[in-house]
């Protein structure tokens, strides 16, 4: 195999786990429960300002 | 001071040696600007102020005056832009409009048109927005005095170098970054020092949590720079002279050139416009955004999905085949992040619909989240190999680029300014509502001439392209398409004077808004608690 089809397979390979990864991480710290009140409150940002 | 007086002086000498009248009037110009710029400093220190207070009676004191110059830069260059659109759509369908001069013909103008629209209308929208939203989410002046006027001013001043340079002739030759290595090199001092200033003012905010809409910009600014820097990589042939040789060579070009490119729409087109959806929608809705929790997996997926999606451009290519699928299958997944956002902005005015019948600007706001889901429905759908063996090349891409300029950037901008310019000139409201409406509906019925005639141009085009004759003879010549096409070029030509027209209605109520409206009452006493 040369050296790009390994580097490619390999980036291929490393990207699909690397995104799925990334992704859940992302999920689960938006949908944490603790984290509601927080992001509930950030959202009132913009309507309390002076 | 001294760096613009080094400045200067090196401007003077390159003027000395330069042996081309176009360049030489670029370094003119930077000479001159780094005068002025001296001039405006001493000017500044000789009349400064003891200290200038972070906070008055426990409230911030904001700095509005960059972001008040930013809101009429983008309404002047907006409608300037627009008109240069207007003009070479009816070269198109009527040629002779060239003039047969060098500075008029399409060829220059049409770079001068996406600049004007993308970098300095929008460019100064986004500008404007951020400064005023940073501010306002952080509940904290802008960082620095000098560096905000610097940002705001510079950034102009390589508009103006940007847009005469194309007319010249001066042009790297690359789509959306015409710009040759001086202006670039200038343009990364002044994005670095926006990228500065934001982060300054984040840093201190005196909120506890970022605001979403402060994640988008953060992610423009970033982006911008990363893009600018890889996509501008050009070695000057001398310091006399203003052409450059890109360092990239073949198809890693062509591929540096659409990440750049598509990138370019990602995060100046969607994501700093998303950070104006995040805060003026809300705002003006009264109303909290639908899911803040969306909003973050809105952010993540989009950026991290976006940055891929420059492939798609080079479709049957000589771009490896595996990369040009890796560009269509992030480009197909967008569609995911891009409607979770057009949801969350329009799912926000859930219990406030009935503001859409008396609110003409929050309608132009969801209009243009409607622009949107549309666009980026459309963009997926063309990335697909097989669609566009069909449209690329053709009219339908434009048609496709214009809903979403259109549509979605310029009709979430106009949104934004007409919230802006109340605020910032403390008036009670806009001079006009019903001036409104009329630019609300006028520009869409534009809109909608706009893309329905490129659609229809753009599919027959690429048909009439495709089409064999039994014996396996092109059935076209190439000329008989450019015919058949004349008379939705005119279609377009009239859609896109409506939407100057729909400009200049929104800037003769603005001008009078400043000029006439009503001042705001300075904020009133707390309202009485009732008694228990």
């Amino acid at each position: 195999m040369s050296t790009y089809t390994t580097l490619a397979n390999f980036a291929q390979t490393a990207g699909l786990l690397y995104f799925v990864g990334m992704f859940l991480a992302i999920a689960v710290y938006a949908f944490w429960p603790r984290n509601k009140k927080r992001f509930d409150e950030a959202a009132q940002i913009p309507l309390r300002e002076e | 001071m001294a760096a613009f007086a080094a400045t200067a002086m090196l401007c003077l000498f390159i003027a000395s040696g330069s042996v081309d009248p176009a360049y030489s009037f670029h370094v003119y110009l930077f000479a001159a600007a780094s005068v002025a710029a001296i001039f405006a400093l001493g000017n500044r220190y000789l009349a400064r102020p003891a200290v200038i207070p972070q906070e008055i009676n426990g409230k911030p004191n904001y700095n509005m005056a960059p972001v008040q110059f930013a809101t009429v830069a983008a309404v002047f260059w907006g409608i300037a832009g627009f008109t240069v659109g207007l003009i070479i759509a009816l070269q198109l369908a009527y040629p002779v409009l060239n003039f047969d001069l060098p500075w008029t013909n399409f060829g220059r103008l049409r770079p001068l048109h996406t600049s004007a629209v993308i970098f300095a209308f929008g460019g100064n929208v986004l500008l404007a927005t951020s400064f005023y939203v940073v501010q306002k989410t952080s509940r904290a002046r802008l960082a620095g005095e000098i560096a905000p006027w610097f940002v705001i001013l510079g950034y102009n001043f390589f508009i103006v170098i940007a847009g005469t340079g194309y007319l010249l002739g001066i042009t790297q030759g690359k789509e959306y970054a015409e710009p040759e290595w001086y202006a670039d090199l200038f343009l990364t001092v002044v994005w670095v020092t926006y990228l500065l200033v934001f982060l300054a003012t984040l840093w201190k905010r005196k909120e506890p949590h970022i605001f979403v809409a402060n994640w988008f910009y953060l992610a423009f600014i970033v982006t911008i720079a990363v893009l600018h820097l890889g996509n501008n990589a050009a070695v000057p042939v001398s310091i006399y002279s203003p052409k450059s040789y890109i360092v990239w060579s073949g198809v890693q070009d062509a591929m540096f050139q659409w990440w750049y490119g598509h990138n370019a729409v990602g995060f100046f087109l969607t994501a700093g416009f998303l950070a104006i959806m995040y805060y003026f929608v809300p705002k003006r809705a009264e109303r909290p955004i639908y899911s803040y929790r969306l909003s973050i997996v809105h952010f993540w997926a989009l950026i991290f999905l976006y940055i891929w999606a420059g492939p798609h451009h080079l479709h049957y290519t000589a771009l490896p085949d595996w990369a040009q699928t890796l560009g269509m299958t992030f480009s197909i997944m967008l569609w995911m992040p891009s409607w979770g956002g057009m949801i969350n902005g329009l799912m926000t005015l859930s219990g406030a619909w009935d503001k859409l019948r008396t609110d003409p600007v929050l309608r132009m706001m969801v209009v243009s989240l409607a622009f949107y889901g549309m666009s980026t429905f459309e963009g997926p759908l063309m990335s697909i190999k097989a669609v566009n063996s069909l449209s690329h090349y053709t009219d339908w891409t434009i048609g496709h680029v214009h809903s979403g300029a259109l549509g979605w950037v310029a009709y979430i901008s106009f949104g934004a300014i007409y919230c802006l310019v109340p605020w910032l000139w403390n008036r009670k409201q806009l001079y006009s509502n019903r001036l409104v409406e009329w630019h609300f509906w006028v520009s869409t019925l534009g809109i909608v001439f706009y893309i329905s005639a490129m659609w229809v141009a753009g599919i027959m085009q690429g048909l009439m392209w495709r089409a064999y004759t039994a014996l396996g003879f092109l059935e076209y010549s190439f000329i008989e398409t450019v015919d058949a096409m004349h008379p939705y070029y005119v279609i377009r030509a009239l859609g896109g004077a409506l939407f100057v027209v729909g400009a200049l209605i929104m800037a003769y109520n603005l001008i009078m808004t400043v000029r006439q409206g009503e001042v705001a009452e300075p904020e009133s006493a707390p309202a009485l608690v009732p008694a228990q």
